[in-house]
């Protein structure tokens, strides 16, 4: 058990088929990355390169051609609410209110051990972290895009899961807002101490949150090209940080990476 | 496959709210348009929006209002009149005139429920015997073709197992089985329910099982990834995802039931408009049969404008699509 904390997330050659009408598709190839407990990674590439086939991964909705993942040392049977996702386009079930549909993963997980009015609570604890109190009794269609994906991190973090999986959670906001969200993101996984997984495409994103940042190699057959370990310390400030060298150097880094050895993207499609 | 979306003139047309009853009366198929705005002909536009704030996005009164709301289906009823009218005059006289059925069509409707045996009952009686015998076959077809429906949808086996049953009978005229009915429920008035039911089960079956196989996969993963209970994936997702399309089913199995059953009741006999409109023939009674004809119509416009009311109310944005 000593490698319990350094090896929380283990996922040791894992490789991705997929069938298609052309035959065999190989998204992924040879994936082998760990990440610790408390940790921040996020998963930088062109897009197509498999990091939300990755992401799928871990959170179990898929499962590998090869190789294995294991959490907390067991392997990764299926999806679970201990592996919460935050999706790319939200996924709120357009039906429920924004209280209903965090009440229904809240429900799902402490329905067990907690009486009604503290299921409420915890919902509307959610709510309110993400800044959402004032909108918990409208629907998911009269909110803005920003609030819909707010609400969708709401119920990830209701969840308390020991992982949070966000896939491109910021990646159809405007400029401000994913500024806006991202600083809330930082504050609530310092608060938090989850462990986190995010696939982004944004370089600046990748620096600014997390600890270390996976950039894969184009698709198809992806695979890890390089692994950057990001050592700023936090609390961190989109602010102070725009004039750090140390920032500017990752940043050059992931550019570099991501334009010059991997920028033949038109032709790898 | 049948579609699964809504299509009709009437969707589109805005409700009727308050006003001219008799306006509303009038409307053919592009029911409505808002008379309300009429109450202020003469005023201008900044007056009309100082007498009602509360309706800001409305255009103030103005003559395009009149061109485009009120004035084509008015136009369109008077054509039906003079066509009519032409034909009257063509055939000698064998085709009556509107004006005079519009004064049979009085003198039926100002004693609509009254009962002389079994031959011989008001026009009231005979619409709502047939529809009573629609509900009975159309919710029969509800209570089997929607579990099907959701089965079908949820298990590929057994869509495979059942679309070619389906496609074999689907377009087989309810009328042909009319016969099968009779022979098995030894009676005129089951074999028109069996009819009703026949003809109603298939879009019902269709619709609801293309609503459950286009559940959005991003529903079915938030299920997946809270690992919810069977129950609550039925309750909280499935049931609120399909019914739209449940909806569209039950509308498009309403209409055909609407249609069949006058067919039915032509052959079968009894109380119904159906047989009104065969009795009527045999008496060569043009005029009711002609009234019938717009009594049918008219009921069949009711349930259809009451079930897309009814879907539109349960259908969300996303699903909308």
């Amino acid at each position: 058990m000593t490698s319990f904390t350094t090896k929380y997330i283990e996922i040791q050659g894992v490789a991705q088929t997929f069938k298609t009408r052309k035959g065999p598709f190989r998204a992924l190839q040879n994936i082998n990355l760990t990440v610790a407990k408390g940790e921040f990674v996020a998963l930088i590439g062109h897009s197509g390169c498999g990091k939300s086939t990755l992401l799928n991964l871990i959170a179990g909705l898929t499962t590998p051609t090869e190789g294995s993942l294991l959490c907390a040392n067991r392997e990764i049977a299926g999806p679970g609410p201990e592996r919460a996702v935050v999706f790319q386009n939200h996924s709120l079930l357009p039906w429920l209110t924004c209280f209903e549909n965090v009440y229904l993963a809240v429900e799902r997980v402490f329905s067990a051990t907690e009486n009604k009015a503290q299921l409420k609570a915890r919902t509307d604890a959610a709510l309110a972290m993400v800044g959402l109190t004032a909108a918990a009794q409208k629907r998911p269609g009269e909110i803005s895009g920003g609030m819909k994906q707010r609400v969708g991190i709401a119920r990830a973090l209701s969840m308390e899961p020991k992982v949070l999986l966000l896939d491109e959670p910021f990646g159809a906001l405007d400029a401000l807002t994913r500024a806006k969200l991202q600083d809330e993101l930082l504050q609530i996984v310092a608060t938090t101490q989850s462990t986190v997984v995010m696939v982004t495409h944004d370089v600046d994103e990748a620096v600014l949150l997390s600890d270390r940042i996976v950039m894969m190699t184009n698709g198809p057959s992806a695979t890890i090209g390089e692994v950057l370990k990001v050592e700023l310390p936090r609390p961190r400030s989109r602010v102070a940080l725009a004039e750090d060298i140390r920032y500017l150097g990752y940043r050059k880094a992931v550019i570099d990476f991501l334009y010059t050895r991997q920028g033949h993207v038109e032709k790898a499609a | 496959m049948v579609s699964a979306v809504f299509h009709s003139p009437l969707e589109a047309a805005p409700a009727a709210r308050g006003g001219d009853k008799a306006k509303a009366r009038d409307a053919g198929p592009a029911p409505s348009a808002p008379t309300h705005n009429m109450t202020n002909p003469t005023s201008t536009p900044s007056a009309a929006q100082a007498v009602a704030p509360d309706t800001p996005a409305r255009a103030p009164w103005d003559a395009s209002f009149l061109w485009l709301a009120v004035l084509p289906p008015l136009l369109g009823l008077g054509l039906l009149a003079l066509v009519w009218e032409l034909v009257f005059m063509g055939t000698g006289g064998s085709i009556p005139s509107p004006k005079d059925t519009l004064m049979q069509a009085v003198q039926i409707f100002s004693d609509p429920f009254y009962s002389k045996g079994p031959n011989d009952q008001g026009v009231g009686w005979n619409v709502l015997s047939s529809l009573k015998r629609v509900a009975m076959g159309f919710g029969m077809a509800a209570v089997i073709g929607i579990p099907v429906g959701f089965m079908i949808g949820r298990f590929n086996f057994l869509s495979r197992m059942f679309n070619p049953l389906i496609s074999l009978l689907r377009p087989v005229s309810p009328l042909a089985w009319l016969p099968i009915g009779l022979l098995v429920f030894k009676g005129a008035n089951p074999a028109a329910i069996w009819t009703i039911f026949i003809c109603s089960i298939w879009p019902m079956i269709i619709n609801t099982a293309v609503g459950v196989q286009r559940v959005p996969q991003d529903y079915m993963n938030v299920a997946r990834v809270l690992n919810l209970s069977e129950w609550k994936i039925v309750t909280k997702i499935l049931f609120p995802a399909v019914l739209p399309y449940m909806l569209t089913g039950v509308r498009l199995a309403v209409g055909t039931a609407w249609l069949v059953i006058v067919a039915a009741e032509m052959l079968t006999g009894g109380v119904g408009i159906g047989f009104w409109v065969w009795d009527e023939w045999n008496n060569l009674n043009v005029k009711n049969i002609i009234i019938a004809i717009f009594v049918i119509g008219i009921v069949g416009l009711v349930l259809e404008f009451a079930l897309i009311k009814l879907a539109t109310a349960f259908t969300f944005e996303e699903v909308k699509n």
